[in-house]
Formats: structure tokens, sequence, C-alpha cells
């Protein structure tokens, strides 16, 4: 377990160091950099300001001299300046990611709290109507765009009561928080919990149908003690691993369900980033959501091994 | 010398004398939910294809006097707030939508496919690289990859097409990796090089096939997630641009300021996204218990 974890934490700095090149060189190619819109935007051809811009933003520089500075800034806490607003990056970046994180905690908890009971029951009753009713529901819900399922949530609540909490403020308490977030969670959530579902579902099937549940049952266990406890301990461990992954994937829906709703979290500052070409705040902020990504598989595998004692990893 | 080639092991096996037909019958009848997602996906095939005989307004074509028509005879499915025709938008967006779809999807499986096959086959510190690689594109979430890949190549029709075929490469990589590693450990390979057979030869013409059932599960399943990243990436500006119809972007046109005074806006596209996506998801469910066994449940 030690060398493997040991491993595994030399092969994780590797894919960061992959990623941190991989998202330097590629915004770099960027046809127009900061220093072009500007100017466009402004009618203003001025080919010696503009020279002296990219000289103090130190585009003129090469790549690989930008990318150390970038990386050894990064290794004492220094992330630059956004080009937009001319604040430090770790200014601009740091107060968003609890309000991203916050909503992303509960979309998580949302999927799980619907996902896996209903993946159980699923495939407890597997082929009735009411797996099929399930099946179809969690298929559709992996099938629509996130972004669509808020702007029909944000369309019911204005038709029905006129309004949808909005978020203009921090929210002050736990509870207006709770209210505030707890719309567009539903509104990730959906997905995830469709996609948690349907792996309890198989996962469960796959269980069912093991030598030892036939053994149980032929002992006489009642239905209720072998499906719950004897099928569902073993099949929630590959469930683990899916909601760990789904954690980090949760930022696909959180980019376009933070624009629905006018989200300030990290995910909604991102696109508006990448539109800017603010490089010192994309090429951060991706770093940080490739960095939560995999140290939350890394943890998932450490997880898996501690709650499946038949795993050893050497 | 000459090369000696030996038939390729069959794919699946094949019951003799029973036709194509009776087969997709047959298979409807097992999966009809399938059925189901194949009958959406050729109603969406058939739109793209005769986008023109089916509608009868030009879907780029803007016109002051109609705009935010509520839907009616004359306008199906409304119109927008440049006076374009809903329906007509929706039809000819399928075209967009098939094109960015599939041409990823394409793409992605290609260069998957090369460097699972080259991955697994060869191995050593090919493999290693390789695997580093498909790390570093699979530890970012899909989305977040495809957004900064738009955003680097530029909006344009073909950039899209690449900016989401790029993320979805590992996971053909893998899922040809993982099946070449078994194979190429068989007695027919064995048997193929015994013979003389070039291994670029082997690779392609032996192990290759035997992939093809778990290849074509996983690209049915990222037909699906292309569509949807195009959409997204549509929503958020950073996908196919002007003049082309695409169901994303109708929605950001159309998003927040319109949700009280023309909900159609938002509701169509929106549906033709989900149908079009739920149909590939239906299929490719009924594809995979039919492919591929072991997961059958």
């Amino acid at each position: 377990m030690g060398t493997y974890l040991i491993r595994r934490f030399f092969l994780m700095l590797l894919t960061l160091f992959g990623i941190s090149v991989l998202i330097f060189v590629m915004l770099r190619i960027v046809p127009g950099n900061i220093a072009d819109i500007l100017f466009d935007a402004a009618g203003m051809i001025d080919v010696a300001e503009k020279a002296k811009l990219e000289h103090e933003l130190g585009l003129d520089q090469p790549i690989a001299v930008q990318y150390v500075e970038w990386i050894g800034g990064l290794a004492h806490g220094d992330l630059g300046y956004s080009y937009v607003s001319e604040k430090p990056a770790l200014q601009e970046i740091l107060p968003r990611i609890p309000i991203t994180a916050k909503l992303a905690g509960l979309a998580l908890l949302f999927s799980v709290v619907f996902g896996v009971p209903l993946g159980v029951i699923s495939a407890v009753k597997q082929n009735t109507g009411l797996d099929y009713v399930l099946r179809v529901v969690s298929l559709s819900g992996l099938s629509m765009p996130a972004f669509w399922l808020g702007l029909l949530i944000l369309m019911a609540f204005v038709h029905y009561f006129g309004t949808i909490p909005i978020y203009t403020d921090p929210p002050k308490d736990f509870w207006s928080a709770l209210w505030l977030f707890s719309i567009p969670a539903a509104a990730v959530g959906f997905r995830s919990s469709a996609l948690i579902m349907r792996l309890t579902r198989s996962s469960m099937l796959e269980v069912l149908r093991q030598d030892y549940i036939r053994t149980a049952r032929a002992k006489g266990a009642s239905n209720q003690n072998v499906n719950y406890h004897h099928a569902l301990r073993n099949a929630v461990l590959p469930v683990v691993t899916v909601i760990g992954i789904e954690a980090a994937f949760l930022m696909g829906g959180l980019i376009v369900t933070e624009t629905v709703f006018n989200i300030p979290g990290i995910a909604r500052f991102l696109v508006e980033a990448i539109k800017w070409r603010d490089y010192p705040i994309v090429q951060n902020l991706v770093m940080f959501i490739a960095f939560v990504a995999v140290m939350i598989n890394f943890l998932v595998d450490v997880l898996y091994a501690a709650l499946d004692p038949r795993i050893k990893y050497s | 010398m000459a090369t000696i080639d030996i038939a390729p092991p069959p794919v699946a096996e094949v019951e003799r004398g029973e036709s194509l037909w009776s087969r997709i019958r047959y298979y409807a009848a097992a999966h009809p939910l399938g059925l189901v997602g194949a009958l959406i996906m050729i109603v969406f095939v058939f739109a793209a294809l005769f986008a023109g005989e089916i509608t009868s307004y030009d879907p780029i074509r803007t016109n002051s006097a109609i705009t935010l028509a509520v839907p009616s005879d004359a306008h199906l499915l409304g119109t927008d707030q440049m006076g374009r025709d809903i329906y007509s938008r929706i039809v000819y967006g399928a075209r967009i939508s098939l094109a960015v779809g599939l041409g990823s999807t394409f793409l992605g499986c290609l260069f998957g496919i090369i460097l699972g096959l080259a991955s697994g086959y060869i191995g050593g510190w090919v493999d290693l690289v390789i695997q580093r690689i498909v790390d570093v594109l699979q530890a970012m979430p899909l989305l977040v990859l495809a957004l900064v890949m738009a955003a680097a190549l530029g909006p344009a029709l073909g950039n899209t097409i690449v900016a989401i075929a790029i993320p979805l490469i590992p996971y053909t990589a893998r899922v040809v990796r993982s099946s070449t590693l078994t194979l190429r450990e068989q007695p027919f390979v064995e048997a193929a090089r015994a013979v003389g057979m070039s291994e670029f030869r082997i690779a392609v013409r032996h192990i290759l096939p035997n992939t093809l059932a778990p290849l074509i599960v996983i690209a049915t399943a990222q037909l699906g997630a292309a569509i949807l990243t195009e959409a997204s990436l549509s929503f958020l500006g950073l996908g196919v641009p002007e003049p082309h119809p695409s169901w994303g972007r109708m929605l950001s046109e159309s998003a927040a300021e319109y949700v009280r005074t023309a909900p159609w806006l938002v509701i169509f596209p929106g549906a033709a996204i989900s149908l079009a996506v739920f149909g590939t998801n239906l299929f490719g469910d009924a594809l995979r218990d039919i492919l591929d066994p072991r997961l059958r449940n």
C-alpha cells in the first residue's frame, strides 16, 4: 500500500505538470491576446502603444520564459494579476471558490440521496413497470443539457411564483444560502443522480447474481435482509468510485448552470476569463479545477482500498 | 517472400441462413427501447438530410415584421427575436448537431484507436508515454478542456469539432488498449506471427477487428456526449459561430430574457437537443446489451 501510494503520488504530480504545460501552450496559440482585444475594441491601431502594453504584461517574452515565471510564482503563492481588473489573480479567484464549492456539495448530496436508493429499487424490481419508468427518467436525465433544465426551472418559477431567488448579495445565514443554492444545485445534480442511479442498478444486479446471494436465500434469509444487508454493501463499492469521479465532473454542469442562474462562482468566472483572454485567471483557474479533480480521484482510490478488503495495491 | 494471410477470426457468431433483416427484427423485438432510440435517430438524420424539403422558411434570413411571433399555423413553433422561424432553425440545426456529433466522435475515435492500439500492442516506453498523455487529457472535466480548446482554436465549425474530439480521445484509447492487452496474448496472434505476418498487419487485421464491439458501444455513448458538449459550447458563445443555426446558441440568444415573454424560444431548441441525445442513449444502451454480453443484465 505504501509504495503504491508513493507511486500514485508521483504520477499525480506528473499529470499536473502535463496539464500545466498543455493549458499554458494552448492559451498562447490563441489568435489575439488581451492587447489585441483592447485595441480592436477601442479602434486604436497605435503599434507602439500596443507593443508597450505587451511588454508590460510580459507577452513579448518566449513561451518557455513566461511558463517558468508562472510556475515560479505559483510555487510561492503569486498568481499574477488579472488583465481585466488588474487585481491580484488570487484575490479574484479565492472569494469565488466557496460559492461554487457550496453549489457542488449540495448538487452531489442531491445526486447521492436520490441516485443510490432509486438505483437499488430499480434493480430489486428489475423488469417491472417501476424499473422501466426509473430507467427512462434516468436516461432522460443524462440526455438533457444542464443549462436547458436550468432555464426550464427558471421559467416554471417565474410562471408560478412570479419570481425566483436570485443571487445578489452573499447570503447572510445558513437557511437563506440553502434556499438560494438548492434550485441550481438540483439542476446540476439531476444529471449526476441519473448516472449514479444507473450505476447502482447495474452494480446491484451484478451482485444479486452471485452465488453467496443464492446461498443466503437458500438458507432462508428474508428478501429484505438479502437485498439490503448482503447485496447492497457490496454493490455500493463501485458506486463510490463514480461518486468521486462525478464530484470532479460536476464542473461541466456548474459552468452552464452558474451562467443561467447568474451565480458569481468560479465556473462562470472561467467562461468570462476565457472570453476576455485573461490568461492569469484562466490558467490558474483551470489548474485549480484540474488539481481538485486529480486529488479527488486519488482520494477515491485510497478510500476504495480502505472500504474493500479484497483490494490490495502493490 | 510471399505474405501468407489468414482470415481474421469472426467478430461475432452469425447464425447461418438468417437474413440481416430477420436479425434486425429479432433484436428490435428483444430491445424495444433500442428500437425507439433508432427511430429517433433516423428522424434526426432525415431532418438533416432533407432540411430544405421539409421547411418553408430560410433559417438565417431575419424579418423584423414578425419578431417573437407566437406558434401558429404559419410558424409552427413561433419565431425568434429576429423574426426567424424556429421550426426551420431547429430542422437546419440538426445538420450542425449531427455534423459536430459525428465529426468529433469519428476524430476522437480515430486518434483514440491509434493511441490505444500503439499503447497496448507495442507496450514498453511507448505505452508509458501514451498513458501519461491519456492521464493528462482525462484528468480535466470534458467541458473545461473543450472550452479552452474552443477558445484556443477560434470560433469555426471545424474548430468546434476538433475542440470536442480531443477530450474524447482518452476514453477510446483506454478501451482499445485494455482489449489489445488481452488479445495480444491469444493463440491466433501467435499463429499469425508464426506464419511471418508483419507486426503492423497483425495489429490492424487481427487485433483491431476484435476490439470493435466495445468500440461501437463507446462511440455511440460519445455521439450523445459530443452533441451535448456542442450545445453547451454554443450556449456559452464559444461554439459554432453565426450564421449556422445551432440549437445551443438558439438558447443563449433567447436565454433568461425571453423566459417570461416568449417561452417557445426556450422550450423547443432544448427539447430538440434532449430528444436527439435521448435517442442515441437509448440506442447505445441496446447496442451495449447486444454487443457486450458481459454487461448484460
